[in-house]
């Protein structure tokens, strides 16, 4: 029995999973509504809040869980990547029940923790690649065995959940834009054709960046010649090119290297538009898809717990001196490319 | 009665296990910030030197603020979540008055203070008594000349603590000439055990949930919506599933 905590950046979650695939409990409180205030994810802000909520989500995970500290037998932390100051509580917090009730302390890094997601799916099956899109995140990580993760790419400049937001403040949507901005997409139609930032095949790299200027540019100019636009129109041009690229790289890699699962995971892949072409991209390369639970896709402590469950037999257990690493990276994989 | 007694409100990092009023381990360290690496390693180290296990204690004394808001973030979230894990009494201390601990004479004005850049100061005005310091003037987050001129209705002798207090020397003897006094060398550092001896005697914290830092500042972001929104920010912002 495993509790988990995971306080990386403006959620703070502690879970109990049993056998490293049951959910017990996933409490989960939110910080979205104070950081809308600001347009964004205050820092400092975000630290004040994760310490007021902390004794009240491990007690309320602890009693939905219906378990006591007895019960458990391990603890699990999100060491980064993150916002120093979130991580430090959910760090310290997590230190200080291992040594009161002494019990083994397994580190996990964020992003395999939005991977292990997929373990309340199915356990994976190695080699494995996966997709990770969130708000920080855009990243192809390759698995080959349990314990090990390579990135093969990532992004050159915005994460896809960040150019989410930026497109959706320009459209007077409130933060976080991405589940709006999908929403509008459903209804709308691809008749702007934005710029897809490619570049050669052999490179598994993100860049959004281009996107975003093509698409302020032309919001921009409308308005300044008094003509409006779509907006259900521009919001399904725009998921149309982040789903564009993120499905030719995924593909590209899956055609380089081999695996026998590929796997979605992170706040973004909430988003119906990218879990259906990533779909499709796995049938076309004939490997299994598993995508993460919808409700698993967001920041979760229940994921953390899942990757702890793996990875305890792979991975030295924390010491007390263990810290917070906010730019905690995979290792980068060995330059095939 | 076993106390747990931290404090890393600053660069300094002090922690003592006492049993009652007696010291079993003690620690402090000036030389580093790495308070979130070195705390609890050190903690771990003391109760095992004490001969105890975090089982035997029976109270966690902490000081939360003011401060370095990451620091006293550290220390809080270990003196909140051991005491709701081990479900023992939560003691927590103004940071500022954990320096005036350290003056011994009785009935004495002490103004402990931390630099708060750009010519303010966390700072409070105590008095020395039998029983503990006696607060005198809260502790606040203040300019510096504001500050002068609320201490220049008190014609009387001030100790000024805090290492920090070497930043102002100068204008604060040019201001209040022979009543200007300071503590030297390790009395301006914070003293966990004397911040335990303290604690012990106090009532503990009702409610762990609602223990929190004292930072005497709000960030910036939230100062600015504040005054566009007046009136509001006692609202819930946080939603629990
Ligand atoms: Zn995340």
């Amino acid at each position: 029995m495993i509790l988990s905590f995971e306080s990386s950046c403006d959620e703070t979650s502690v879970a109990v999973i049993k056998n490293g695939n049951k959910i017990l409990s996933n409490v989960v409180a939110t910080q979205i509504k104070s950081h809308q205030r600001f347009g964004g994810v205050v820092p400092e802000v975000a630290s004040r809040h994760h310490i007021e909520e902390i004794t009240i989500c491990i007690n309320d995970a602890l009693q939905r869980a219906n378990v006591t500290y007895d019960d458990l037998t391990t603890v699990a932390v999100t060491y980064g990547p993150g916002l120093v100051g979130a991580l430090l509580i959910g760090v310290t917090a997590a230190k200080v029940v291992a040594w009161a009730h002494n019990l083994p302390l397994i580190p996990i890094n964020h992003i395999a923790g939005h991977i292990y997601a997929t373990n309340f799916v199915k356990p994976i099956t190695f080699p494995a690649m996966a997709l990770v899109v969130s708000g920080g995140h855009t990243e192809l990580v390759w698995m080959p065995k349990e314990g090990k993760f390579e990135i093969i790419g990532e992004t050159r400049d915005d994460a896809a959940g960040e150019a989410f937001d930026k497109i959706g403040r320009v459209l007077g949507i409130n933060y976080p834009a991405g589940p709006t901005v999908d929403a509008m997409a459903q209804k709308g139609k691809d008749t702007f054709a934005f710029p897809r930032a490619m570049e050669a095949d052999d490179n598994y790299d993100f860049s959004f960046s281009g996107l975003k200027s093509a698409f302020i540019n032309t919001v921009h100019h409308a308005d300044q010649i008094g003509k409006t636009l779509n907006k259900n129109d521009l919001a399904a041009s725009f998921e149309a090119a982040v789903v564009d690229v993120l499905a030719e790289k995924s593909q590209s890699a899956l055609e380089k290297y081999p695996v026998k699962e590929f796997i979605l995971a992170g706040g973004v892949a909430a988003n119906q538009g990218i879990r259906e072409r990533l779909a499709s991209v796995a049938s076309k390369e004939n490997v299994e898809f598993v995508k993460a639970p919808l409700k698993l896709c967001g920041d979760n402590a229940a994921m953390i717990g899942a990757a702890a469950a793996a990875m305890q037999h792979h991975q030295e257990a924390g010491k007390a001196s263990l810290n917070a690493d906010p730019g905690l990276e995979f290792e980068w994989a060995p330059n095939e490319n | 009665m076993h106390v747990l007694a931290i404090d890393t409100s600053n660069q300094p990092l002090t922690v003592a296990v006492l049993d009652d009023e007696r010291v079993l381990a003690t620690t402090t360290m000036t030389t580093h910030r790495k308070h979130a690496e070195y705390l609890m390693p050190i903690v771990e180290k003391l109760v095992k030197y004490a001969k105890l296990t975090p089982q035997d204690l029976d109270r966690v004394v902490i000081s939360n603020g003011p401060g370095s808001y990451t620091g006293i973030r550290i220390a809080t979230t270990v003196g909140k979540v051991l005491a709701d894990t081990l479900n023992i009494d939560l003691v927590g201390i103004s940071s500022l008055m954990a320096l005036v601990l350290n003056v011994q004479k009785e009935h004495q004005l002490v103004v402990p203070l931390f630099d708060g850049r750009n010519n303010n100061l966390f700072t409070g005005l105590y008095r020395t008594s039998q029983n503990g310091p006696e607060v005198v003037i809260e502790d606040q987050h203040i300019n510096f000349d504001k500050w002068l001129q609320k201490l220049d209705e008190f014609n009387e002798p001030i100790i000024f603590a805090g290492s920090d207090v070497d930043h102002f020397v100068d204008r604060l003897k040019s201001h209040f000439g022979t009543n200007f006094k300071s503590l030297t060398g390790i009395d301006n550092l914070p003293q966990a055990a004397k911040i335990g001896v303290y604690g012990e005697k106090q009532d503990p914290v009702s409610n762990i949930n609602n223990f929190n830092p004292n930072y005497l500042r709000l960030t910036k972001a939230q100062a600015d919506w504040q005054k566009l929104n007046p009136g509001r920010e006692n609202e819930s912002y946080v939603e629990k599933n």
